[in-house]
């Protein structure tokens, strides 16, 4: 692609009709992608998106890219190929709570401490959409759903928290409700070298109508969402006077701003080796009911798997030369003359 | 030491089989390896057979313990590891106990004395001791102290006696080297180079070694040396290789002849792994090797190289492939070329991990959900894994579909002398990535159809990610014909089946044709497939010096099948299919050909021995 003519959203959109339920979150994620991709000045040749299965996973379809709609659960090993194999390209993954959590929970924590070189956006809608509302691992206890009339007795998955157990090295939460924030978030997980997973509060208006209205909702954001930002102490609230603190245990509680020290807020800081404190944030919030820090938890710079995989061949290679019939006679060898 | 030459008298013979029996803590299969080297390096023919416990070190003393490791060394070309030892050295009485069975009668039994304890007597389950009880009546019977005189011979260098005691091994290779008059410089060689840096270990193992040999020298209980000269082989330089790693070098060489980096992922399972081994020292030549989190990742990420314009391969056993299964028909429904290697071993279940076994056919032509008709490669001997691996990466990257390769324990881990092919000389499996649009659309621009396919072998186009104007998206919906949109129509979704099930078949005359061994009034045709060859062609070979005309065919294409299977089939009055499982090929010759088709059946976790074919062959040409 020509990269002195500007890309526009356009460019980035396939010509399939997009299929997601009218007003489901999808849309105005997939709008924040297709807006991003050409503020990021990418080549959509250069640009793959690997998804597995539900409602998230038609994603690659809706993007004029190179793309593969795979099986459930499965995007991260397979973007693991593509990304081992092909470092030069921008491989994303798009997943559900279903697909990344349940099914493929192996494989995204695994992609996660390899650090392969890869975007995931993790679509939380907290049910399962697809097969038209079980449960999923990120439903809150006591959820009635069709496959828990009873209500569920799961305890439920914390994606940020299970990421950074998992040694990720960027780990961020948006929702589908601030297209800003959507983007600068996947701008931030893509310009990471290394695997990058943004959990997105997304809204499925069919089996889970609402579930993050308590704190996206308009009225509610001011006092819910605990804005994360880079050496910023961690104040929120309409008029900032909330904040967020440590114990002598490192666990972050809600404080209010007038009621402590000025040093007493944390300051937050991504960069930080040890992702204790961003863990301890990550449990500030258990469902979508209480003041939930969004933005960046923990970007840490650690070398990528593909580029060690690349690196290991690169030392290989400058020991010797590549023979293949030197290989094939590395062995104890005899020859048989003609008799 | 070389050049030391036995005053005993020299008995010429054209093969001998020996087996090496011990604890699994002992070393046999080193033994068992060392042997066959130095007899590769003498000019033999030979074909070995490591049989030996899934538990690493199962408990000591006790007969599921004993490993042991056979081999055939010949002055001809053998096919295979012998019916029965002619030689049985046993470690420990449990290795007595469960070998001595096998031995043909008159045969040489060489036996470490120093372990008949009552203690070990017991767990090897003898009431008395077979030393003198009768037990081994009808057997030439070496006695020797073998880790007393190892201890003797290692005493002067400082060695401690418990660790001169690792040594016995090496004591008993050097009795037997003697009396088959092996060469000692590489069984010499091979210790210092192993060993290099631990000076201790190969002054110790070299003692041991020297002692073994000397004692047969010296200790007047053997009254001659035997020899086996050297086979006449095809010129050439040759190597000694064990399936497996045959099969990775054959991996390599298929990367290298499609011009394709090979990325091979893979999850740790006996007895695949050591594909893994191989090819991750061979970095330089860019492959990458990743040991995924599990099987079924180690499977995705083959099949994303792939979309990424790789040589994608996964190596595993039966299990693996049942795991693998989804990805596979994913790999099918996306026409993305893909190799899986089944090097199978008894099943169902973990079964018998470390014992060879030919019961995934089935897996393999149909384990998966769907109308889902992949090639299946059968690789027939240690040394034609090489040959199996480039077939099913040149049927794969040529029709972009994924191939499953059969192999099986037997074949992974025994080894024989390969003629060590040139590379240059191989086929030239280079496929062409798509690189412009191939259609056009409504309003007359150019387009990608990644659907459209090749007239004549039905492969659809490899665009890969990073090719201009090409971007393109596949997934596991069902496509549209030609532009791969997601398609519901039930029409297409049934073209796209016949489609994809046509190209398969298709392969059936771009594949070698059915050959067949044998005589040309024979009028039964033994008809096998993989690891089963040596023992089927040894049989036939009997049985035709026996005057029992019989031919034999081999299968190296399970699916589909060469296109003249059928008219061959036609030409025999009797079909005998010998296999390692309860008669799947007999069953799909069946099905498919209407042919009244035998089996020979086995599954004991060992591969058939001649002689078992030879006797049950001729039941059914009696019967006929
Ligand atoms: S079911 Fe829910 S998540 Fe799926 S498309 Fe509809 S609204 Fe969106």
């Amino acid at each position: 692609m020509d990269q002195t003519v500007a890309l526009t959203r356009k460019d980035f959109q396939s010509d399939q009709e997009v299929r997601w339920c009218p007003g489901c979150g999808d849309y105005s994620i997939l709008a924040a992608v297709q807006f991003l991709l050409p503020e990021l000045g990418v080549d959509p040749d250069e640009t793959v998106f690997i998804s597995g299965i539900g409602c998230a996973a038609r994603f690659p379809y809706y993007m004029n890219t190179y793309g593969m709609h795979s099986i459930h659960g499965r995007a991260p090993a397979i973007a693991t190929g593509v990304a081992v194999a092909r470092p030069d390209l921008d491989v994303w993954v798009v997943s559900g709570d279903g697909d990344a959590l349940s099914i493929g929970g192996n494989h995204l924590i695994h992609a996660l401490r390899r650090n392969v070189n890869l975007t995931i956006l993790l679509f939380n809608n907290q049910i399962y959409g697809l097969t038209k509302g079980q449960y999923s691992p990120t439903s809150e206890v006591g959820k009635v759903t069709k496959s828990t009339p009873f209500g569920s007795i799961d305890q439920p998955f914390n994606p940020v928290s299970l990421a950074l157990g998992a040694e990720a090295t960027f780990v961020a939460r948006t929702h589908d409700m601030d297209r800003k924030h959507m983007m600068e978030m996947f701008k931030r997980a893509n310009e990471h070298r290394g695997a990058s997973l943004v959990e997105v509060y997304q809204n499925c208006n069919v089996f889970n109508d609402g579930a993050f209205t308590p704190i996206t909702g308009k009225d509610n954001r001011d006092n819910m969402l605990i804005n994360l930002v880079h050496g910023e102490p961690i104040i929120f609230g309409a008029d900032g006077q909330l904040c967020v603190v440590l114990n002598e245990f490192g666990e972050a509680s809600v404080a209010t701003t007038s009621e402590v020290d000025a040093g007493a807020i944390l300051v937050h800081d991504e960069s930080r080796p040890d992702p204790s404190v961003a863990f301890s944030l990550s449990r500030m919030s258990s469902g979508p009911s209480s003041p939930t820090p969004m933005g960046v938890f923990r970007s840490v710079s650690r070398p990528d798997y593909g580029s060690q995989v690349d690196q290991q061949i690169l030392d290989a290679q400058s020991k010797g030369a590549a023979d293949v019939n030197a290989l094939l006679r590395n062995a104890a060898t005899w020859t048989v003359e003609a008799s | 030491m070389s050049d030391q030459v036995s005053t005993l008298p020299v008995e010429q013979l054209d093969s001998v089989v020996i087996r090496f029996a011990g604890d699994s803590g002992d070393g046999m299969q080193l033994t068992g390896d060392r042997f066959a080297s130095a007899s590769a390096m003498f000019g033999n023919d030979l074909a070995t057979l490591p049989n030996f416990p899934a538990e690493i070190r199962a408990p000591q003393g006790t007969l599921p313990g004993v490993s042991a490791f056979q081999i055939q060394i010949s002055d001809w070309d053998i096919s295979t590891p012998g019916d029965a030892p002619d030689v049985l050295v046993a470690m420990n009485p449990a290795a007595l106990k469960s070998n001595l069975g096998d031995v043909v009668s008159g045969g040489a039994v060489l036996i470490n004395t120093d372990t008949f304890t009552d203690r070990n007597l017991e767990k090897a389950g003898y009431a008395a001791s077979p030393l003198t009880d009768g037990t081994l009546d009808g057997f030439r019977t070496f006695k020797i102290p073998m880790t007393q005189l190892t201890k003797d011979a290692t005493a002067p260098l400082g060695v401690k006696p418990r660790d001169a005691e690792r040594s016995k091994n090496f004591f008993a290779l050097g009795v037997v080297s003697w009396m088959y008059s092996r060469p000692v410089e590489p069984t010499e060689e091979w210790v210092k180079a192993k060993f290099a840096g631990k000076e201790l270990v190969i002054d110790a193992n070299l003692a041991a070694f020297r002692a073994g040999y000397a004692f047969g020298e010296t200790a007047e209980l053997f009254d001659h040396v035997y020899e086996v000269r050297p086979a006449s082989l095809p010129p050439g330089q040759y190597r000694n290789v064990t399936g497996n790693t045959a099969l990775a070098l054959g991996l390599l060489a298929a990367s290298y002849r499609a011009k394709l980096p090979l990325l091979l992922a893979t999850y740790p399972i006996t007895p695949a792994s050591d594909i893994l081994h191989e090819l991750s020292k061979d970095k330089r030549f860019g492959v990458r090797t990743v040991q995924a989190e599990d099987e079924i990742a180690a499977a995705g990420i083959a099949l994303g190289a792939a979309f990424g314009g790789h040589l994608g391969v996964t190596t595993t056993s039966g299990p693996g492939v049942a795991l693998k299964s989804e990805t596979i028909s994913l790999a099918l429904s996306l026409e993305l070329p893909m190799v899986i290697v089944d090097v199978q071993r008894g099943g169902p279940s973990t079964g018998l991990p470390t014992k060879t076994e030919q019961s995934d056919l089935f897996l393999a032509l149909y384990g998966r959900h769907g109308e889902a008709p992949l090639p299946v490669v059968a690789a027939y001997s240690a040394t034609q894994c090489f040959d199996a691996a480039i077939e099913a990466c040149r049927i794969a990257l040529k029709y972009r579909t994924p191939v499953i390769l059969l192999s099986d324990g037997y074949l992974a881990n025994g080894s024989e002398p390969w003629l060590i092919p040139d590379v240059e000389k191989l086929p030239d499996i280079s496929v062409s990535f798509a690189t412009e649009p191939n259609g056009t659309d409504d309003d007359g621009e150019p387009v990608f159809l990644p659907f459209l396919r090749d007239p004549e072998t039905l492969a659809r186009p490899w665009a890969v990610p990073g090719t201009k104007g090409l971007a393109h998206r596949v997934g596991g919906l069902e496509k549209a014909d030609k532009t791969g949109n997601v398609s519901y129509d039930p029409l297409n979704h049934e073209l796209m089946t016949e489609l994809r099930a046509a190209k398969v078949a298709g392969i059936g005359s771009d594949i070698a044709p059915v050959s067949v061994d044998g005589p040309a009034e024979a009028k039964t045709l033994a008809i096998g497939w993989g690891s089963t060859w040596g023992a089927v062609k040894e049989a036939c070979r009997r049985m035709n010096l026996a005057g029992r005309p019989i031919a034999h065919a081999h299968l190296t294409h399970l699916s589909p099948f060469a296109d003249n299977l059928g008219e061959v089939l036609a030409r025999y009055d009797t079909v005998i299919v010998p296999e390692l499982n309860l008669g799947q090929l007999a069953h799909v010759l069946r099905g498919e050909f209407l042919v009244d088709a035998k089996s020979v059946t086995k599954v004991q976790g060992l591969p058939f021995t001649a002689g078992e074919l030879v006797q049950r062959f001729t039941e059914i040409m009696e019967e006929a």
